[in-house]
C-alpha cells in the first residue's frame, strides 16, 4: 500500500514503541497472572516455562510496565481530560454502540470512551503495581494482613483491567483504519473527520 | 514431601472432586500443654526424622531455639511466662502445622497438586509443585509455612505423612519423654484429652480445655490447654482461627464471577462486530476528501 502523504500523523515512534512496551508486557501479565488466578487458566504458565517460572518473571513484568505506564501516562493526560462534549457523549454511548455515530458530539484526539479507558488503566496500574509490591514475596515481607488486601485488590483491578484491555482493543478492531495508528503512526484525513472531528479541524484548519 | 500411598481428599487449585471410593480414619496429634517440660525433644526427633537442619543461631535471652519457624524447623517450643492465681506459670507449646480441616493454605495455593490433604486429614506440601509465591503464607490462619530462601519452595509439618503411610506414629510423638504428645484416631485424642482435662480441673484449673478451633473445621493437632479460655496466653495462639474473609472472598465466588466476566467481554466484543458490523469511515465522507483533493 502506499501511504498518501496527505495522512495525517497520529502517534510518533516513540510513542508507538512506549504504547508497545506497555502492552506486550500487560499480554504477559495477563496471560501469566491469570494462570495464578483460576485452576482453568494454570496450563498457561507453560507459555512461560513452568509455573515456577511463570511465578518468577511475572513482578519483573509488572515493574516494566509499571515504569512503561507511568512515561505514557504523562505523554497523554493532558489530552485525556474530561471535557462537556465528552459528558454529552458519554450519556449517548448508547447509539455509538449501536453503530449510529454520525450525530454524535464532535471529538477531539480522544473521545470520551477512549478517554475513560485512559483513566481506568491509570487507576487500575496503580493499584496493581501497588498491591504487586505487596505481595512479592521474593524481596518483602509485609504483615499478613496487608498480604490479604493486596491480593483481594490485586485480583480486582487486574479483572476490571483485562475488562478495559478487551474494550480498548475491540474498539480498535471495530473502527476500521484505527490500529495502523499504532502501527507505523498514520490516520487517513477521512478517518480523522469521521471518528475526531475536532481533532481534524484542529490538524488540518479545515 | 507428599507420599501418594496415602489416599488424597482435596488438591490445590483442582476444581474436579479427588476419589472418593475410599475412607481412612480421621488421625490427630494431642499436644498436652500441661505435660511438656519443654525438653526439644520433638524437635530434634523432627530435624532428625525428616533430615532438615537449622543453622545453629544465637542465644536471644529466651528459651525459644530457634525463634521461629523455618524452611528447616518445623517445630518449635514456643515460651511464656505468665503470672496466674499470683503464681508464675511457664507455659510451653510445641508450635507447627495444625494441619486444619478446611486448610487456608489449600484453598489459597494456585499450583495443582502443590497443597493436598490426604483422608486421614493429614495436610502435605508437595515440593515438586510448588512454584514459590507464598499464597500458602497469605492463606494460612496460623503463620505456618516458611519459603525457603534457598530454593523458594513452602515447608511446614508433614505430620511425617511418610511414617503414617507405614503405620508409624509421628517423631515427635515417638521422642516426646513425658507423654505430651499422643497420636492416634482424631476420636480416640478426643477421648484421651477429656480424660487429661478432667484431671486439670480436679488440680484447679477450671478453664481446662480442648483446642480443636471449629472455625477452620477442626484441627489434625490439638492442644490440651489449661487457659483454655485463652489461648493467646500460649505465644499467641489464635483464639478463634477461621481462613480470613479476605482470603475467602478473593479465593471464593470472585474467582468463577470473574471468569465468567472476562469470558463474557470477549465472546460480547466478537458477537457484537458480528450483529453490528465494524465501524467504517461513511462513504460520504471518503468522497468529501477525494473531491478536496481534485480541486
Amino acid at each position: 500500500m502506499i501511504r498518501d502523504p496527505k495522512d495525517l500523523p497520529r502517534y510518533n515512534a516513540a510513542e508507538r514503541a512506549n504504547h508497545w512496551v506497555t502492552g506486550i508486557c500487560f499480554i504477559l501479565l495477563a496471560l501469566s497472572g491469570l494462570a495464578f488466578f483460576h485452576p482453568a487458566f494454570y496450563p498457561l504458565v507453560q507459555l512461560f516455562g513452568g509455573g515456577a517460572w511463570a511465578r518468577i518473571i511475572h513482578p519483573y513484568l509488572g515493574v516494566i510496565l509499571g515504569i512503561a505506564f507511568v512515561v505514557m501516562f504523562f505523554r497523554f493526560w493532558q489530552l485525556n481530560l474530561i471535557n462537556d462534549a465528552d459528558r454529552e457523549w458519554l450519556t449517548r454511548v448508547g447509539e455509538m454502540i449501536e453503530g449510529n455515530d454520525h450525530n454524535m458530539p464532535e471529538q477531539g484526539k480522544y473521545n470520551a470512551g477512549q478517554k475513560m479507558v485512559f483513566w481506568s488503566m491509570a487507576v487500575c496500574v496503580s493499584a496493581l503495581v501497588i498491591s504487586g509490591l505487596l505481595m512479592w514475596r521474593a524481596y518483602f515481607n509485609f504483615p499478613v494482613g496487608i498480604v490479604r488486601l493486596a491480593a483481594v485488590v490485586h485480583a480486582a483491578a487486574a479483572t476490571i483491567m483485562i475488562l478495559v484491555a478487551i474494550v480498548h482493543v475491540y474498539a480498535a478492531i471495530w473502527t476500521k483504519g484505527t490500529i495502523r495508528a499504532m502501527w507505523y503512526g498514520t490516520v487517513t484525513r477521512a478517518w480523522a473527520k469521521q471518528h475526531h472531528r475536532a481533532w481534524y479541524r484542529q490538524m488540518t484548519g479545515k | 514431601m507428599a507420599l501418594q500411598s496415602l489416599d488424597i481428599k482435596q488438591r490445590s487449585a483442582t476444581t474436579t472432586p479427588a476419589p472418593q471410593a475410599r475412607q481412612t480414619m480421621e488421625i490427630a496429634k494431642l499436644i498436652d500443654v500441661s505435660a511438656c517440660i519443654g525438653c526439644k525433644a520433638c524437635q530434634v526427633a523432627c530435624m532428625e526424622w525428616n533430615d532438615v537442619r537449622e543453622e545453629v543461631g544465637h542465644n536471644v535471652g529466651v528459651y525459644d531455639n530457634p525463634t521461629d519457624l523455618t524452611e528447616n524447623a518445623w517445630t518449635v517450643m514456643r515460651f511464656t511466662e505468665v503470672e496466674e492465681n499470683n503464681k508464675l506459670e511457664w507455659l510451653i507449646r510445641k508450635d507447627g502445622c495444625m494441619h486444619c480441616s478446611d486448610p487456608g493454605c489449600l484453598k489459597s495455593c494456585p499450583a495443582p497438586g502443590a497443597i493436598i490433604q490426604y483422608s486421614n486429614g493429614v495436610v502435605d506440601f508437595h515440593q515438586e509443585n510448588c512454584i514459590g509465591c507464598g499464597y500458602c503464607v497469605t492463606g494460612c490462619p496460623f503463620n505456618v509455612p516458611r519459603i525457603s530462601k534457598k530454593d523458594n519452595k513452602a515447608y511446614k509439618c508433614t505430620l511425617c505423612s511418610d511414617r503414617l503411610a507405614v503405620n508409624q506414629a509421628p517423631a515427635c510423638v515417638k521422642a516426646c519423654p513425658t507423654g505430651a504428645i499422643e497420636f492416634g484416631s482424631k476420636e480416640d485424642m478426643k477421648d484421651y484429652a477429656g480424660k487429661r482435662i478432667a484431671d486439670l480441673k480436679e488440680r484447679g484449673y477450671d478453664k481446662a480445655g480442648l483446642y480443636d478451633p471449629p472455625g477452620v473445621g477442626g484441627t489434625h493437632v490439638m492442644y490440651v490447654l489449661h487457659h483454655a479460655d485463652r489461648p493467646g496466653l500460649y505465644a499467641g495462639l489464635p483464639e478463634n482461627p477461621s481462613i480470613s474473609p479476605l482470603v475467602s472472598l478473593w479465593k471464593g465466588a470472585t474467582k468463577p464471577l470473574a471468569t465468567f466476566a472476562l469470558g463474557l467481554a470477549a465472546l460480547g466484543s466478537l458477537f457484537h462486530y458480528v450483529i453490528k458490523g465494524p465501524n467504517e469511515v461513511a462513504r460520504e465522507i471518503e468522497e468529501e476528501i477525494e473531491k478536496e483533493d481534485a480541486s
